[in-house]
């Protein structure tokens, strides 16, 4: 299972560091989203990997795990899904605005004004 | 303990709400809502900043769990200097937006209070997941407020400023589930007790965790070479945004501060001083790139910017050196430092908008209106900006100098400072004289120059409110100098205070009780 949790880390990190790194908004968007997806399992691995264990200490339980990171994750989970939906308001109102997605610069206007 | 620690965060939320749910129509009672609010801000600030002075830290336990497990606030000297500093700040730049800036989009006041329960949170906050949920509140109502207004280059800075925030929000997940997965602890003073005691196999990765920490800090603070993001989102934003976003690089700094000597500072063992080898040479260049970006700035908005960028850079120097002395002189500059950069986005808007289609572009136009009293305050700024006497920041980039005296990179901070000083004088008096000296002729001089430009009519009543707090803000730099043995001296007990971890842990996992 180590090895499962530790491969999926890998890749969708790997895949959210190559989207991020595009220069248009939507392949950004998805490799951010991708990077929290990471970072929740991430964060759920922190507090070690245990099997068919309740997050509380109870007498009929013979282990426990640990249920802060739960808990942390839930936080963290929230938080990227608003997040999510406010820089996709955001990259929609800017191409509106500017008529074109490109995160960096803004090409055209240079061009223009000379700059 | 007393409750009154809690409510510079309570404040402005439950004020937030109110003026979303009440006055989102109704500007009159939007404005008397977050004036009113900011007000009771600064007097709770002051009488926390008091209590503080007198009593030492304070501990309180929210929802009044134990410490370790519970999530608490933390209130010292340092936190108390930073909430006062923001209260201040954030009460007369919001007095300078109802000038007309807040009217240019809806929920400018709601989101300026969120804003404010951000960065109190952070400042109060003992706790690292708490930190972050704190931040995250504090970016995203800036994400708000720097596109307040609209506009096409706003919304594609305001896209590339989350983007980048949200990756550094990422990255600080990662150095909290590393620290958590190395210490098993969130709660700072906790984690500090706990650092010295981690086996020597998992050391190596609690010091990935923490210097991945230093550098989501850094990303806030703008130190090289993730400091990309701020010229651009501070020039493009409002100006009544950007002043106030002239805490928000200090938010990363006193983080910075907080925890690289709480939890690796002298007590802790093979990880102690960890930040120091990256701090300094990121401080040094980020002094050199601001200051050079000064010498190149277009328009007075981004060579505001680029201050914002080099005087982080002389801060988190003082900071570097992680000395009692170097850190009191650096927290004398991070106060004169903020108010400097709030008063030059202020008046670098006052001249766009005097200025017409020109804006504050460093480019000869026709002269404006109340250009003498305009050109003043600049001045002023820019003798403070610049560290040249007789302001404040002459006596801070002094302190910090003499603080450095004893350190082995001592010629590398004096030749810096001393030449990116020039660097900055060269670059404020050039835009000066181009703004206020070089105008181009006007067709119809003579007259007053109130009315060469309809659109720029300075004159009118109503533009006294903004002088006046760009003038309030410069006299609290006059006031600063005046003061500077009584001010330093209070530093330098804050700087020791924060330098002795012990009081700090002490006073949070000491106290293991209840809320009394």
């Amino acid at each position: 299972m180590e090895l499962l949790v530790a491969t999926a880390v890998g890749v969708l990190t790997s895949a959210g560091v190559y989207l991020l790194l595009r220069a248009r908004t939507f392949p950004v968007v998805l490799g951010l989203t991708l990077l929290s997806y990471a970072t929740n399992v991430y964060l759920f691995a922190m507090g070690r990997l245990v099997v068919n264990a309740p997050p509380i200490i109870d007498a009929r339980a013979v282990s426990h795990t640990d249920p802060l990171p739960q808990a942390l994750v839930l936080t963290a989970i929230v938080i990227s899904f608003g997040m999510t939906a406010v820089i996709v308001v955001m990259a929609l109102r800017s191409w509106f605005a500017s008529g074109d997605d490109h995160v960096d610069a803004l090409p055209r206007a240079d061009a223009k004004e000379g700059r | 303990m007393n409750h009154w620690i809690a409510m510079p965060i309570l404040l402005p939320v439950l004020v937030a709400a109110l003026l979303v749910l009440v006055a989102r129509r109704d500007l009159v009672i939007a404005r008397v809502l977050s004036v009113a609010s900011c007000v009771a801000l600064v007097g709770l600030a002051l009488a926390l900043f008091v209590s503080a002075t007198e009593d030492g830290t304070h501990m309180y336990a929210l929802g009044d769990w134990p410490a370790p497990f519970g999530i608490v606030l933390v209130l010292d000297r340092l936190a108390a200097l930073m909430l006062l500093l923001t209260s201040v700040l954030a009460l007369l730049v919001l007095v300078y937006a109802l000038d007309g800036s807040d009217r240019e989009g809806p929920h400018f006041h709601a989101l300026w209070q969120f804003q404010l329960m951000g960065i109190n949170g952070a400042f109060l906050t003992g706790d690292f997941f708490n930190l972050f949920v704190f931040f995250e509140v504090l970016l995203i109502a800036s994400y708000g407020l720097l596109v307040h207004g609209g506009g096409r280059e706003r919304l594609k800075a305001g896209v590339q400023y989350v983007v980048v925030n949200l990756l550094g929000s990422t990255l600080f997940l990662l150095a909290v589930g590393l620290i958590y997965g190395v210490t098993g602890t969130l709660n700072m003073a906790d984690l500090a007790a706990r650092v010295p005691e981690v086996a020597a196999d998992d050391r190596a990765l609690l010091h990935t965790g923490a210097l991945l920490l230093l550098l989501v800090f850094a990303l806030k603070a703008a130190l090289v070479p993730v400091h990309f993001w701020l010229p651009g989102a501070y020039a493009k934003a409002p100006a009544v945004v950007a002043a106030l976003f002239a805490i928000m690089t200090k938010v990363g700094a006193y983080a910075i501060i907080r925890l690289y000597t709480l939890a690796f500072g002298a007590d802790a063992g093979a990880s102690a001083w960890i930040a120091a080898p990256w701090l300094l040479p990121a401080a040094m260049l980020t002094l050199l790139v601001g200051m050079t970006g000064v010498l190149g700035a277009r328009a007075l908005g981004q060579l505001a910017a680029f201050s914002v960028l080099g005087s982080m850079g002389t801060l988190l120097m003082a900071v570097g050196l992680f000395t009692e002395q170097a850190l009191g002189a650096g927290l004398y500059y991070l106060v004169h430092s903020t108010l400097v950069a709030a008063a030059l986005f202020l008046i670098a808007e006052q001249l766009g908008r005097r200025r017409g289609r020109s804006g504050d572009r460093l480019e000869a136009a026709p002269p404006v209106a109340q250009g003498s009293l305009l050109g003043g305050l600049y001045f002023a700024a820019a003798i403070g900006a610049c560290g040249m006497p007789p302001l404040s920041g002459f006596i801070g980039k002094l302190l910090i100098l003499d603080s450095a005296r004893e350190s082995v990179s001592a010629v590398w901070i004096w030749g810096l400072i001393l030449g990116t000083s020039l660097l900055a004088i060269i670059g404020f008096a050039r835009a000066g004289s181009l703004l206020f000296w070089k105008s181009t002729a006007p067709a119809y001089a003579g007259g007053a120059t109130a009315k060469l430009d309809p659109r720029a009519s300075g004159t009118e009543p109503a533009a006294l409110l903004p002088l006046a707090v760009i003038g309030v803000l410069l006299a609290g730099l006059v006031m600063l100098t005046v003061f500077a043995g009584p001010v330093s001296e209070w530093l330098d007990v804050t700087a020791a205070q924060v330098h002795d971890p012990g009081l700090y842990v002490d006073a949070v996992l000491g106290a293991s009780g209840a809320n009394e």
